[in-house]
């Protein structure tokens, strides 16, 4: 007589479990996946204890050369918000999230920002502008807002917050930046991915390869540079963290500027290190250029 | 003199101009000079495929060097160097222990290494120092990568002198050279060590495919104009500098890649060679069963 409703009290509890599961989540951390190491560092910044961030591209890793694990598409399956660049930078994106079956919302952070082009494409490394910065920030805080309404409150305190940090240091930049005559700001980087950046800041900058990391520079490119750096005494050269810094390196010898440091570009250099976090990226960068530009050196 | 001077504007200016163009040319000019004779021996021991399979097997050893100690030539050329020889001498032992093919073996051991190799590097979750490593650029060649592909080339070059003739006798008639006392397996087993030498100073300068393009397409041209192994091997090696030549100029003037415009002239090379050639091309073919129907 005692056996039979224990089993069903057994078996309405195992039932029962996963609806109360369910039933809490609202409280329990946001799942997010970002799709590179910056992305999460800003997400996880404003939004503090409410979410949970996972990047798919990690620290010292290159989005252009990303191949996707199981692990990731079963993330994005349990994700919450999934957060992007945009502007073509993850190619690879919407064929992973179709075949994930993931259903969450995909925020495309960089909307709203002035776009920049880049020959026939348009130009993806927005975020190394400050200004276009925090129009990701408000973007990030929009939607985890909507998707945590409970926790409005503290999301946009933090979003104001960090807001008023990232244009703290753009101020800070501009006017180190004003010190240094404007024919004299003029570098040239392994990869075009600084155009946002020596557009904010006003710097000339130029690339020594193509415009992504995929392609292989030819003789008549390395030639060019050389040239140019020659004619018009560009003082320093730039290798930034995910290229092979041989080519500069050879460059800067023919053609004789000094090597200005390491400037990263699309992801977070490991925990731990110089720049590990957004804000201390585009500070080290802003630091390193500002370094090199220096007269007299 | 207009001629003259555009001439000398096409095809010798970029070098005078620029030391980065010089030293990839005596880098290309380096590798031919020892990629002739090596590719030679590859074809006539039927091992032309091998050479491709051996610079698959370089890819452990150098992911190994670099995850050790970063990006240092001297260590990740060691660690090709060995993980080459490893799976060389592997293959080599599987196929003289069991009944198993060389080709097999080698087929085996070099996928094995492929795959730890990219496992090694996925592990480490940073592929693209590496990948930018593994397609090393002739045109970032500095001194360091000069040495050792000049070393090499040279190296290679007394060693060939020293066991050309055991090691031809080797190709054609295995049977006569052990019965004039020759040690066919110590030969070959050099002969591996020279191979993977040159894929490893081929791999620093051009990266690992285009390094066996210089190997193997200038040898097989050559096959369609030599009438001597001798004559084969020379023919190799003007195949190997021309192109070498050429598509650091194409790569110049036309804006391409240089790892592929070199490897794909050497490519063309083959092809012409291929139709028009005076040996076991079309032409001689076609042209030769005409001829003797008419006599």
């Amino acid at each position: 007589m005692t056996r039979r409703p224990n089993r069903r009290q057994a078996l309405a509890a195992a039932w029962a479990l996963p609806t109360w599961a369910a039933a809490q989540t609202p409280t329990a951390r946001l799942q997010v996946v970002a799709s590179f190491s910056l992305l999460a560092d800003m997400v996880a910044v404003v939004g503090g204890d409410a979410v949970q961030v996972h990047a798919l591209v990690g620290p010292d890793a290159d989005a252009h050369a990303f191949t996707p694990a199981p692990a990731d598409a079963q993330r994005l399956a349990q994700a919450g918000l999934i957060v992007v660049n945009g502007l073509g930078f993850e190619g690879w994106i919407d064929r992973l999230v179709r075949a994930s079956g993931s259903k969450a919302p995909v925020l495309v952070a960089s909307q709203g920002i002035a776009v920049r082009a880049l020959g026939q494409q348009v130009d993806p490394h927005a975020w190394q502008s400050l200004v276009a910065a925090q129009r990701y920030v408000e973007n990030i805080r929009a939607a985890l807002v909507a998707a945590r309404p409970a926790q409005a409150a503290a999301i946009n305190t933090r979003a104001a917050a960090y807001t008023r940090e990232l244009a703290a240091l753009d101020a800070s930049v501009r006017s180190r930046l004003a010190a240094i005559p404007a024919d004299q700001r003029k570098l040239v980087t392994s990869h075009d991915a600084f155009g946002y950046l020596a557009d904010a800041w006003g710097l000339d900058m130029r690339a020594a390869q193509g415009w992504t990391t995929a392609g292989e520079a030819s003789a008549a490119d390395v030639a060019r540079l050389i040239r140019q750096l020659k004619a018009q005494r560009v003082r320093a050269l730039f290798v930034e963290n995910i290229s092979d810094p041989r080519l500069v390196q050879r460059i800067a010898r023919e053609a004789g500027a000094t090597l200005g440091g390491t400037l990263y570009s699309d992801a977070l250099s490991p925990p731990g290190s110089q720049a590990d976090t957004y804000l201390k990226l585009m500070a080290h960068n802003a630091n390193t250029l500002l370094a090199a530009l220096q007269p007299g050196r | 003199m207009t001629l003259l001077a555009s001439l000398h504007a096409a095809l010798v200016q970029p070098f005078v101009e620029f030391g980065f163009m010089r030293r990839a040319l005596v880098a290309c000019l380096a590798l031919g000079l020892s990629c002739g004779p090596v590719g030679t021996l590859l074809v006539l021991r039927r091992m032309s495929l091998a050479g491709d399979a051996m610079a698959h097997a370089l890819l452990p050893g150098a992911a190994v060097a670099f995850l050790l100690v970063g990006l240092s030539l001297p260590a990740m050329s060691l660690g090709a160097f060995i993980a080459a020889l490893a799976v060389a001498a592997l293959a080599g032992g599987v196929a003289r222990f069991t009944a198993q093919r060389e080709d097999a073996s080698l087929a085996g051991f070099y996928l094995i290494a492929l795959a730890g190799g990219v496992m090694l590097i996925s592990l480490r979750g940073n592929s693209v120092d590496l990948m930018r490593v593994l397609f090393g650029s002739i045109l970032a060649v500095d001194d360091a990568a000069l040495l050792l592909v000049a070393g090499v080339a040279s190296a290679s070059l007394l060693l060939l002198a020293l066991v050309w003739r055991p090691l031809l006798v080797e190709c054609f008639d295995p049977g006569f050279l052990r019965a004039v006392g020759g040690r066919g397996a110590l030969h070959h087993q050099l002969f591996l060590v020279l191979l993977v030498a040159n894929l490893v100073a081929g791999f620093q300068a051009l990266g690992t495919l285009m390094a066996v393009g210089l190997l193997m397409l200038p040898a097989i041209a050559a096959r369609c104009w030599a009438h001597s192994v001798a004559q084969l091997s020379v023919i190799a090696c003007a195949i190997a500098a021309a192109c070498g030549y050429g598509g650091l100029l194409l790569s110049y003037h036309a804006g391409l890649p240089s790892g592929p415009s070199i490897v794909l002239l050497a490519g063309a090379v083959y092809l012409v060679s291929l139709v028009v050639g005076t040996r076991d091309s079309l032409r001689a073919r076609f042209f030769t069963a005409h001829r003797h129907r008419v006599a």
